[in-house]
């Protein structure tokens, strides 16, 4: 899965790209802009002007005074040499997933613990603040999503395979940003089964048609 | 010109930092710098207290990375703002930050100068850009940094004058692409 953005058809939308930039989304949908940036050279470049925007509006803002002694306090904080430096995200070699989201998963791909959610779908919930939620999603060849609404917002990256709904075809590396304008129902492509990582900050709304399964959606 | 100027004598001073840990460079970068982490921190929400630490923090992290500083990808004002709202979300969300790959280096470590140039010229356009917009304009951009407003609340078409910076980023990646090849 190599960044041939000629492919990568649908991209994220700008408050998403401010949002990260600033700092302000929930986790969950900062993992999905991490990774679809992992994957899109075009959001990278946008991001990066989103970044150089904050730091214009970081040195518009009125400066504030700092503690009299806070140059010696970080001087001592540097000779110290405790900060802690997290490790930036290195890519496994042909993984389907990227950098950002390896850190969120343990394991190789076929030590993942799916669990099935009905119709053949099969979810992974990854462990992130509250404020949303996000999964794997894994939809066999040829299967349907059931037909569902949104109330907040549902980010879908696509990871391997395809999807089409209502709007669109839905291939590696494009993000879908669907709102309560958009009820669809995702059909994974003919061929290899379809994986998508995929975040909403609101309970899917299901027509409760296969209410069962919908329960499961819901539930999480 | 006097404007990219005072740029390139920020980048001068974080390379000073980098190759001689050159306190009087970073004084000067904490005199200007600080007082404006601090700011953005308080305005996103941060107690004087807990500004003024992670203010410090920040400072603190800008030496430590001063090798990893690029000034043909960002302005000094932007990596700067970048490690702030890193620190934003570590200790005030108390979130874990999802970040991008990074792009792998190729063989040309050393940022050309010409792009390096560019870049900080067109990062301070961008800067009188986003002064001269209306008021009420440039003050929704601002809650939105702030985090003020959530993304659903930031309006499709913000309208920020982007455009130039776009396309010299997007050169510097193709170039590392090729590089990579
Ligand atoms: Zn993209
Ligand atoms: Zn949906």
């Amino acid at each position: 899965m190599m960044n041939d953005m000629k492919q990568i058809k649908h991209h994220l939308t700008e408050p998403l790209l401010i949002g990260y930039a600033a700092g302000t989304l929930p986790e969950a949908f900062n993992l999905v802009v991490a990774t679809h940036i992992s994957m899109c050279d075009t959001c990278r470049a946008a991001l990066a002007e989103y970044e150089a925007v904050g730091g214009e509006v970081m040195l518009d803002a009125d400066p504030v005074d700092v503690a009299e002694d806070a140059l010696a306090a970080t001087l001592a904080m540097i000779d110290g040499g405790h900060l802690a430096e997290r490790p930036k995200p290195i890519r496994t070699q042909n993984s389907v997933f990227p950098g950002p989201l390896q850190d969120y998963i343990s394991g190789d791909f076929d030590s993942l613990k799916w669990r099935k959610v009905g119709g053949g779908v099969s979810q992974l919930v990854l462990n992130t603040s509250k404020d949303a939620s996000v999964r794997l999603l894994r939809i066999p060849a040829g299967t349907a999503v059931p037909d569902h609404g949104h109330q907040g917002t549902e980010l879908t990256l696509v990871l391997q395979g395809a999807f089409t709904d209502e709007e669109d075809r839905f291939g590696a590396g494009d993000v879908e940003v669907a709102n309560e304008d958009l009820h669809h129902t995702p059909v994974a492509e003919e061929g290899v089964d379809c994986i998508c990582l995929a975040a909403t900050d609101a309970p899917l709304l299901f027509n409760g048609i296969v209410p069962r399964i919908a329960q499961k959606f819901i539930g999480i | 010109p006097e404007a990219t100027a005072k740029r390139m004598a920020w980048v001068v001073q974080v390379y000073a930092v980098r190759d001689n840990q050159d306190r009087k460079a970073f004084a000067e970068l904490f005199g200007y710098f600080a007082p404006r982490v601090k700011s953005f921190l308080m305005k996103s929400g941060a107690s004087p207290d807990l500004a003024e630490e992670c203010t410090q923090e920040v400072m603190a992290t800008l030496w430590n990375k001063a090798h990893m500083f690029d000034p043909s990808k960002a302005s000094v004002s932007t990596w700067i703002f970048t490690i702030a709202r890193n620190r934003k979300i570590d200790i005030l969300r108390k979130q874990r930050r999802p970040e991008p790959e990074d792009l792998p280096w190729g063989p040309e470590a050393e940022p050309d100068q010409v792009d390096a140039m560019g870049l900080q010229q067109e990062t301070e356009q961008l800067g009188q850009a986003l002064a001269t917009l209306p008021a009420e304009q440039r003050q929704l951009i601002e809650r939105a940094y702030f985090g003020e407003l959530s993304h659903s609340q930031i309006a499709a078409e913000t309208g920020l004058p982007l455009g130039t910076i776009k396309s010299r980023i997007r050169l510097a990646l193709d170039r590392l692409r090729h590089a990579m090849k």
